[in-house]
């Protein structure tokens, strides 16, 4: 059985936290409207806990966070052996 | 009347905390209440003792404390005054928001200083107009001329009678700034808030801001707006956790100062602790107080541990907390009967603080909002 991927990972984190929206991979998650204060603390955080990454101030950009897809990239700039795996 | 013992020794647990608590705080913190205002004597022993950032790195100054072994501290310090507790939480909540979000030249510039005690830093939120509800802030950061300039007036601001370095979030162009603005800059005005209800010692103030000049490095954080209200969302999550602890404490307090008294109080020739009304109050309290310290110490490992759950851990924790040191306070009173009504035992001080913990950091209101939004999503995953 396969590891998922860092982005089936960061998209089961988002579906979990706003189970009734259908959301995929490439989807904007700002667009929708989803995102709050806490929420964004929140996805930063399981970012860095889940790929064991710091993500640095210049990083903490809207558009590295605006998909699953986006923030897997992320993940890979930081951690090539994530993005590898 | 001497309103402090002898220099402490550094404090590093839970125990060594109780110790410089029942020492240096317990004998006092009525007086505080009385007069208004933490002496500076202690405050002093405070930095002596290493407690204004013990999570901090070594490097830094700090004592690279865990957040399980903080919550414990607090909550021992919440429980002999919380009027210094309140001046532990915000100055936590500025020091950790420097650590969390500073450029290493912010780091070197406040980090020792806010870890030695040396500045005292307050958080600046709240304003005349406007309570933890950002979309309300009419403070203002203007960049221009390589810097910053800001206006506004920040009310309810708690050590600010006595800080150093004010932590401000003001409105920007984009979003909601993080700005550090210290006490003595040209334009800062501190007006001192008496008379208040609980925690009264905790130095009030309100803070006027009129075209105070910043440098760049005045900012804390990225400027984007995406982390704006992470920044301020990170600072209220740790000011909330210390709160929840001193919440503990109130608890803690209420059941100690409770026993002792129904142990000796004589009612019909039998000691009101042999009365089962008595003991079911004690019980209630003994109960809430173990229940609350554990869902304090998971908020604590979550945050040690870097899981994001424990945003929501301490929403919940604090809310726990800050409800039952209302019903115990209200209990302890109760239980004490006319003296309790009176100065001459902690339980009014600590009924009149425990209402302001349901309060700040976000108000129960908000707290259960929040909680049930959680639950609401987690029973339709």
């Amino acid at each position: 059985m396969s590891h998922p991927t860092a982005q089936e990972q960061i998209l089961d984190f988002v579906r979990g936290r706003y189970p009734q929206a259908e959301i995929d991979a490439a989807q904007d998650i700002f667009a929708l409207g989803f995102v709050n204060s806490l929420f964004a603390m929140e996805l930063v955080m399981y970012v860095e806990k889940t790929f064991d990454v710091t993500i640095p101030n210049e990083e903490l950009q809207i558009d590295n966070f605006r998909s699953a897809t986006a923030m897997a990239g992320l993940v890979a700039r930081l951690s090539p052996t994530v993005a590898a795996a | 009347m001497t309103l402090v013992a002898p220099a402490p020794v550094q404090v590093v647990d839970r125990r060594s905390a109780r110790a410089f608590v029942d020492t240096h705080v317990v004998p006092y913190a009525d007086e505080y209440d009385r007069i208004g205002r933490v002496p500076e004597d202690l405050l002093r022993h405070v930095a002596t003792a290493g407690l204004w950032a013990p999570f901090l790195p070594l490097e830094s100054g700090g004592a690279g404390m865990d957040l399980v072994t903080l919550g414990e501290v607090h909550e021992e310090v919440g429980r002999g005054c919380s009027s210094l507790r309140s001046l532990l939480t915000v100055h936590t909540m500025v020091a950790w928001t420097v650590q969390r979000w500073g450029t290493p030249e912010q780091h070197a510039r406040w980090a020792p200083e806010l870890a030695a005690g040396r500045t005292l830093g307050a958080f600046c939120l709240s304003e005349p107009g406007a309570g933890s509800d950002t979309s309300g802030i009419s403070t203002t950061a203007v960049e221009g001329g390589g810097g910053w300039v800001i206006n506004g007036v920040k009310k309810w601001t708690t050590g600010g009678q006595r800080a150093d370095l004010f932590l401000v979030f003001a409105r920007t162009a984009a979003s909601i700034g993080a700005f550090l603005v210290p006490r003595n800059a040209p334009g800062v005005r501190v007006t001192p808030i008496e008379d208040m209800l609980g925690t009264r010692a905790s130095m009030l103030a309100e803070i006027s801001f009129d075209d105070v000049v910043l440098g760049p490095d005045a900012l804390l954080g990225p400027s984007s707006g995406f982390t704006a209200g992470m920044v301020l969302t990170g600072t209220l999550d740790l000011g909330r956790y210390s709160v929840a602890a001193g919440s503990v404490g109130i608890i803690q307090a209420c059941l100690e100062a409770s026993a002792s008294y129904a142990a000796y109080r004589q009612v019909g020739g039998r000691p009101l602790s042999e009365l089962p009304l008595i003991q079911a109050k004690l019980s209630d309290m003994v109960t809430d107080a173990r229940a609350a310290r554990l869902l304090l110490a998971e908020a604590g490992r979550l945050k040690d541990a870097g899981d994001a759950g424990t945003i929501m851990a301490t929403w919940i924790a604090k809310y726990f907390a800050s409800t039952a040191a209302v019903r115990h306070a209200a209990e302890a009173v109760q239980i004490h009967g006319a003296n309790g009504c009176s100065p001459d035992y902690p339980v009014a001080r600590l009924y009149r603080d425990a209402k302001v913990m349901e309060i700040i950091e976000g108000s129960n209101e908000i707290q259960r909002i929040t909680i049930a939004g959680q639950a609401e999503r987690e029973m339709t995953r």
